[in-house]
């Protein structure tokens, strides 16, 4: 078998691993995440159980898969190579934290929720896929 | 073990986390790449990168691995988010827009980012989260919108 079906078999279980995931943890409920945003009314703390569950092992095993030279089935790593905190960092992750509050998705558990066939969902990504392609525009 | 996932709890929650980290994992450790839905879904609007299967498989495993865990673990299907048009299309227009400016989103910056100790997901985990608390406080609380 080539690398590059090792990796496309790799890609599909890691999709599957974070889609049940996502549901598991509740994230693909837009009111349980818009509930974690409401801190100054009736806060649900779940989101923030589920991010230390995914540090908890991404921490630790991140510090592991970066000692090595690459990865198993490719010859380097494909990591984002930007170091400085720049004002497109800060700017487009506010309003995108803005875009989040008034839904309560974001792009994975939008996607894995088109699995529930809600025409809202479809209307989301639609609109998503059109704003960062309005970015990506940008000079 | 189905029982136990019915009703919702702080570990269920933790046990999603858990299996979204492993996902993150297997994906840096065999194919070297970030697990950001973002960077993976955007990257298809280009179209040099329009031909990676992989990502296509990994989306397709996003909607396959939800219907697997509700099938299997017999999760109850969530509601629907709101059915505002105004603020699916806002809502959207600007997810989008400023996770591509930003380069990122929560699985990007907020797990793979911050597992790596980048300063930059740190930072821009910050200001998403903060951006949240302020306009859900703003548009529920101040506006009564959502």
């Amino acid at each position: 078998m080539t690398l590059t079906s090792k990796r496309r078999i790799v890609a599909l279980i890691s999709g599957i691993l974070f889609g049940s995931g996502l549901v598991v943890s509740g994230m693909t409920d837009a009111s349980k995440v818009q509930g974690f945003l409401d801190i100054f009314g009736n806060w649900d703390i779940t989101l923030a159980f589920v991010m230390i569950g995914a540090l908890s092992v991404t921490l630790i095993s991140f510090r592991f898969i970066l000692r090595q030279t690459k990865p198993g089935f490719d010859d380097k790593f494909h990591l984002p190579s930007a170091t400085k905190i720049d004002k497109k960092l800060i700017v487009g992750s506010f309003i995108f934290g803005a875009g989040w509050a008034i839904v309560g998705y974001c792009p994975g558990p939008a996607i894995a929720s088109l699995a529930y066939g809600y025409w809202q969902t479809l209307v989301f990504l639609i609109a998503m896929l059109f704003g960062a392609y309005i970015a990506k525009k940008l000079p | 073990m189905i029982e136990y996932f019915s009703q919702f709890n702080i570990a269920q929650a933790t046990f999603g986390g858990l299996l979204i980290g492993l996902s993150a994992t297997i994906l840096l450790k065999y194919s070297g790449r970030i697990a950001g839905i973002c960077g993976i879904t955007y990257a298809l609007l280009n179209k040099a990168q329009y031909r990676d299967y992989w990502r296509w498989l990994f989306l397709v495993g996003l909607v396959l691995g939800s219907l697997l865990a509700h099938l299997f673990l017999e999760i109850k299907i969530p509601e629907a988010p709101t059915s505002n048009l105004l603020l699916l299309i806002v809502g959207g227009v600007l997810t989008g827009f400023g996770s591509k400016l930003g380069s990122g989103c929560t699985s990007g910056h907020g797990i793979a980012g911050i597992a790596r100790l980048s300063k930059r997901s740190i930072a821009a985990t910050i200001t998403f989260m903060c951006a949240g608390f302020i306009f859900v406080y703003c548009l529920r609380h101040l506006m009564g919108v959502i």
